[in-house]
């Protein structure tokens, strides 16, 4: 999980910007076209001077020269690095991402199959953090320097410190070696494979569409485990940033007129208060959402979960550079689409972050 | 008020929801005409049987084609005839006839015909994807490949060598997954761009074997399903599932519970572990692969003849095979594995600190010297890297372990840029020409050769009198004489290669009990899932 | 009497460091720092934190004294070993101590730590303050840049960098570095444009003092406290991450007792030997628990202006 505090924030909220509508839509595009540009340019420039040899990853390590060689031609490496880059950014404007080695199909087929797996799991742990973080910081803000708020600071201390690698490993040996109340790795039982057509690509939904709810169930099983280690750090980073917003709101002067007005502490709470800090909270639960979506290299791993961390760190290791880039442009432009929308959203919003 | 009410309210639904999930486990263990195996596959990147070379996807082939030649599952030590019933060699050797077994049906259903093999082994020279070495080294090439390989009749295909090799070496190297029979008329009509239905195979398959393919799904999964046409008949399971499984933990875990019904990859300390759990059966099966050692010729210090000799009796054969190799690798110290035809089973060297040290001295190194050691990041390779690391400290000798993955690895052997590598082969097929082509083989040492196929020119070794013995015994054609050859061969190589055959590898499956019938034979694309039953 | 003299001696520094009226510049700087230590060791938390820094400092420091060995010598025929009176920790997978590895390996997570930071801070502050300072098409042009690598998945492109770089401690240090400068620039800057149009900026500037100058001398101290606290918050980030790459085998290679991959490498045993990749677990849960505490605190004390986040 690492360095995932919410670097986008500091430096856009700062940033003036003139307040219509199109001006932000502009923004937008332009930052994701030069995000892709900058994204797809320093991947390919890694993927050209890795150690590990593309070609070989096809031929394999005992082919001959001549085998190697034609496969050399074949993906173009003899043309110059500028060359390469520019074929394959018109071939991706064009929609053609190239060929997986690893899977052997068309790199656009493979994101289609593999992203959905990750939004699954990164939308439920957001979910899980929103749902018990939010809650978590508003308690430990008004019940602040008590054992509640004392509580909610280890665990989030906990979710900041942990390594979600070793947490994960841990987890599946109590739940599953251990007490068997949850299901092993994977997304889903594997004689369930194929018995849902994927048309979202998202079994939950999937499986609901087509009243298959025995494979919904067996998927929601195995969705438990790995989204609630992911959302550990999420977590931790909603209810302290909750609790923040909450203590700055409960200590300005309008919750003291209306507690001496002799409202409702809970009307206090949240129909003002609360009120209050919603905008920034969702700006923090898109930055954290986007994070999860690139975060999820590890769970993945440790779950053998489908998704696109996996692809993309396998591809990786096999010198499959089509695929790395695909799934790292993808990536890419969400994490950046959701930071923009939701610094966009705060700053209609929030009139007073529009600019100095 | 609102607001703190569907707070309340989302949270209990969402507790409410976790408790019903785990409520809701009750776990289908695998149905019982189905097996589900949890084993690594992020090797497969193929299934088109021309280009197949890597050990999942050499597994999986072997179940949905048959070949021309075959291991069959019930005697792996015959080679019998597959899709051929029989043979015939013409009297000067060159020639072999196939007569087609009748009868036979791919799964679409249309018949196997003489047009099918020919298309098929013609296929792979035109391909020239990694494995159809197998094939050209018979001398056979695009321009005349249509000729030497000809249907004579619907049911009869004749192959002319156009080698020295003999009879005997084709009939074997027809038995790999180069000699697998595909369904000419399905994978032509997926033709694109004159590529014989290439791109369209490697997804796919079109094939007369006990399986074919359903579904496969980079990095997840492999199904095949029974072809109940079978010559065989019909497989007893109606599908196999080849789970990804990455995580050798994970593995053990799921066979532990049931949910899957044999682990494919367990470690011996794993394997130790679930001795004696009930419902566990742990098989053993001797396989061809081998652990070796390579030194690099053109390295100032390790082209040096005693150092390499030194680096055989640094080595702590039996202290690694008694620990962490104990159940999955035994010493075996020659390049063609042991218990095959023509093995060489003496194992002539152990572990002697000083007299390799005194190699090291008479080589004028006494002082010491570092070197780099390159190695696989999968178990066991760290720790025999680090075992011989140690054990070099002791002779003076400072090691950096570089641990990469086989992509990252290979380039900088086959570049000859490697120093000390520690790596495994696994024969391409039963004959003992496919290790000695590779080690003991080096016909043009030069740079621009490039022969990087072979690890003998890769570890730039120049022996003329090891590659023309290599030749020779390839030529043979008296079995008994051959043998002989090949057993000097080992001999000598033993002694002067810069290769150090270390292990031989021997699988441990691990079985529910109730799965039986599983075969898994010596090389690696030799594993038969037609028999298993549960 | 000695103990009267202690105290003399100590009472004389707390009066020079608390009189209201200090000497010099430096005095003044004592004073500062005295103040902010003194509401900082009343912070349980912050001192928690503390502590466990020193902790690790002492264990790194002293490791060849605390250990047995060098935590890389084998014993084959003791692998696996549960923790006893012999091996506090236990053995791992080639029969060496694992509380030997962890006390070596705490030098290896210190040197990972303050590497990173050597490379991050200048370029942090390099490009944030000039930024900020000069302003126009170069503001433009480095913040696009800063936006690109803030908009890069860090983790995945650490993991290509050291992909590309050849795996290894050095390059897994590098790889981080390289993700890890961009919010020291934003930070940077955005303290910069507060400060940019001060009264002393502008004295110095009518002084006739250089940009160099200005930046250096003026800027960067002022901007240094709340990039200090924000990198403190960040190391705990930053040894999670060199763990990961180490778990993916891209960071410390063998026999080097990185804990990230003493958790890959033991990940086998977890159901026979817990303690094998478990111990080194606790272990970076613990350190970076430490840095995070330590970080909080000293926000609290340094930079009470940004409250939590």
């Amino acid at each position: 999980m690492g360095l995932k505090t919410p670097l986008g924030l500091e430096g856009m909220v700062n940033k003036s910007f003139p307040p219509p509508i199109v001006g932000q839509l502009f923004r937008l595009f332009s930052s994701l076209i030069l995000t892709f540009i900058g994204l797809t340019a320093i991947t390919f420039i890694i993927g050209r001077v890795m150690p590990a040899d593309p070609v070989l990853a096809i031929v394999g390590d005992r082919a001959s020269r001549e085998v190697y060689d034609a496969m050399y031609l074949q993906m173009g490496l003899d043309k110059p690095l500028i060359q390469q880059y520019l074929i394959y950014i018109s071939n991706v404007v064009q929609g053609d991402f190239g060929k997986s080695i690893m899977t052997a199909r068309d790199v656009l087929d493979d994101l289609i199959r593999f992203f959905p797996a990750t939004l699954e799991l990164a939308t439920i742990a957001t979910l899980i953090g929103v749902f018990i973080g939010v809650p978590m910081g508003v308690g430990a803000a008004v019940y602040q320097g008590q054992w509640f708020d004392h509580l909610v600071r280890v665990i989030g201390l906990f979710g900041y410190s942990v390594p979600i690698f070793w947490l994960g490993m841990v987890a599946l040996l109590i739940f599953y070696g251990w007490l068997d109340v949850l299901p092993g790795p994977g997304r889903i039982e594997v004689f369930y494979d194929g018995v849902v057509n994927p048309v979202t690509g998202i079994i939950l939904i999937d499986s609901a569409l087509q009243e298959e709810w025995e494979v919904f169930w067996n998927a929601v099983d195995h969705l438990i485990l790995p989204s609630t280690i992911l959302a550990t750090f999420a977590l931790a980073y909603i209810a302290r940033m909750t609790r923040s917003f909450m203590l700055d709101q409960l200590n300005q002067e309008y919750v003291l007129t209306a507690r001496v007005k002799g409202l409702k502490e809970s009307s206090v709470i949240w129909g003002h208060a609360f009120r209050n800090v919603l905008v920034q909270l969702i700006t923090i639960i898109g930055l954290t959402y986007a994070s999860l979506l690139e975060g999820s290299v590890l769970t993945e791993t440790i779950f053998s979960w489908p998704g696109i961390g996996q692809y993309i760190t396998t591809s990786l290791f096999n010198a499959d550079m089509n695929a790395v880039i695909g799934g790292t442009v993808v990536v890419g432009i969400c994490f950046v689409g959701i930071n923009i929308l939701s610094d966009a959203l705060y700053k209609l919003a929030d009139p007073r972050a529009r600019g100095d | 008020m609102k607001l703190i009410k569907r707070g309340v309210y989302s949270v209990l639904a969402l507790v409410g929801l976790t408790f019903l999930c785990i409520s809701s486990v009750a776990y289908a263990k695998t149905p019982s005409n189905t097996l589900v195996m949890a084993k690594s596959i992020s090797d497969l990147i193929t299934l088109d049987p021309a280009e197949v070379f890597e050990l999942t996807g050499g597994e999986v082939i072997c179940n949905i084609y048959d070949r021309v030649m075959m291991f069959e599952a019930e005697d792996l030590t015959k080679l019998v005839g597959g899709v051929a019933e029989s043979y015939k060699i013409s009297g000067n050797g060159k020639t072999v006839t196939f007569k087609i077994r009748s009868g036979q049906k791919f799964h679409s259903g249309n018949p196997v015909t003489a047009s099918d093999v020919e298309f098929s082994l013609r296929r792979v020279v035109h391909l020239k994807k990694t494995p159809s070495f197998i094939l050209t080294q018979f001398g056979w090439d695009k321009d005349n490949v249509d000729k030497l390989i000809k249907a004579t009749g619907p049911m009869t295909v004749s192959v002319t060598n156009n080698s020295d090799f003999s009879a005997g070496l084709l009939l074997n190297a027809l038995s790999a997954g180069v000699g697998s029979v595909v369904d000419k008329k399905v994978v032509m009509s997926h033709e694109k761009n004159g590529d014989m239905g290439y791109e369209w195979l490697k997804t796919n398959s079109a094939g007369s074997g006990p399986f074919s393919l359903k579904t496969w799904k980079a990095n997840e999964l492999v199904v095949l399903e029974a072809n109940p046409e079978h010559r065989h008949g019909k497989p007893k399971m109606k599908r196999v599932i080849l789970r990804h499984v990455a995580e050798p933990a994970a593995q053990r875990l799921l066979v532990e519970k049931g949910d899957v019904d044999m682990a494919r990859n367990l470690t011996p300390d794993q394997i130790k572990g679930l001795k004696g759990k009930k419902g566990i059966v742990i098989d053993n099966n001797a396989k061809a692969g081998s652990v070796y050692m390579a030194t690099n010729n053109t390295h100032p210090i390790l082209g040096n003849a005693d150092v390499r000799k030194a680096i055989r009796y640094v080595v702590d054969y039996e202290g690694m095979a008694n620990s962490f190799l104990a159940g999955q690798y035994k010493v075996h110290q020659s390049f063609w594995p042991g218990g095959l035809w023509a093995s060489l089973e003496n194992n002539p060297f152990k572990q002697d600190l000083t007299k390799a040290k005194s190699l090291v001295s008479k080589a004028g190194h006494g002082k010491g010297f570092k070197i780099v050691i390159d190695t696989l990041t999968t178990a066991p390779f760290p720790e025999i890297a680090q075992s011989v690391q140690q054990s070099l400290s002791k002779i003076g000798v400072e090691a950096e372990i570089i641990l990469s993955e086989g992509k990252t690895l290979w380039p900088k052997y086959r570049a000859r840029k490697h120093e000390l590598i520690i790596a495994r082969w696994s024969p391409d097929y039963v004959d003992p020409h496919s290790n000695a082509d590779a080690f003991a083989h080096n016909p043009d040492n030069r740079q621009e050769a490039k022969l990087t196929g072979k690890p003998a020119w890769r570890t730039s070794w120049d022996d003329k009198g090891i590659t023309a013995l290599t030749e020779a015994a390839a030529r043979e054609l008296d079995l008994v004489k051959r043998e002989q050859m090949y057993l000097d061969l080992q001999r000598q190589f033993q002694q002067t290669a810069p290769f150090t055959f270390m292990f031989q590898s021997s699988e441990q499956l691990v079985r529910q009990d109730r799965v039986k019938g599983f075969v898994s034979g010596a090389n690696f694309d030799l594993v038969f899932y037609r028999l298993v039953s549960k | 009497m000695p103990q009267l003299s202690t105290k003399n001696i100590f009472s004389k520094y707390r009066y020079w460091l608390t009189i209201a009226t200090p000497q010099s510049v430096w005095h003044a700087r004592f004073q500062r720092v005295y103040i902010a230590w003194l509401s900082f060791s009343k912070n349980p938390i912050a001192m928690t934190g503390l502590y466990i820094i020193l902790s690790l400092l002492i264990l790194a420091m002293f490791a060849p004294l605390i250990t047995s060995g060098d935590g890389t010598s084998q014993e084959l025929q003791n692998r696996l070993l549960a923790p006893s009176a012999n091996h506090w920790l236990g053995t791992d997978e080639l029969g060496r101590d694992i509380f030997d590895r962890i006390v070596w390996g705490s030098q290896i997570t210190l040197y990972i730590v303050i590497l990173v930071a050597i490379i991050v801070l200048p370029i942090g502050l390099l490009i944030g303050t000039v930024a900020g300072y000069i302003g126009g098409w170069v503001d433009t042009i480095l913040m696009r840049v800063t936006d690109i690598f803030l908009a890069f998945p860090r983790l995945i492109l650490a993991l290509a960098f050291v992909a590309a770089l050849g795996p290894g401690l050095d390059n897994a240090v590098l790889a981080i570095a390289l993700t890890a400068w961009s919010p020291f620039a934003r930070i940077a800057r955005a303290e910069t444009l507060t400060i940019r149009n001060s009264e002393h900026i502008l004295a110095a500037r009518v002084q006739g003092a250089s940009t160099t100058r200005i930046l250096l001398h003026h800027i960067t101290p002022l901007c240094l406290s709340s990039v200090i606290v924000r990198l403190t918050l960040d190391m705990a980030g930053i040894i999670l991450t060199a763990a990961a790459l180490g778990f993916l085998g891209l960071g410390a290679q063998p026999p080097m007792p990185e804990w990230g991959a003493m958790i890959s490498s033991g990940r086998q045993y977890l159901l026979d030997q817990w303690w094998v990749p478990t111990i080194p677990g606790i272990a970076i849960l613990i350190v970076s628990m430490g840095f995070n505490l330590l970080g909080d605190g000293l926000r609290d004390v340094l930079d009470p202006r940004s409250g939590e986040g």
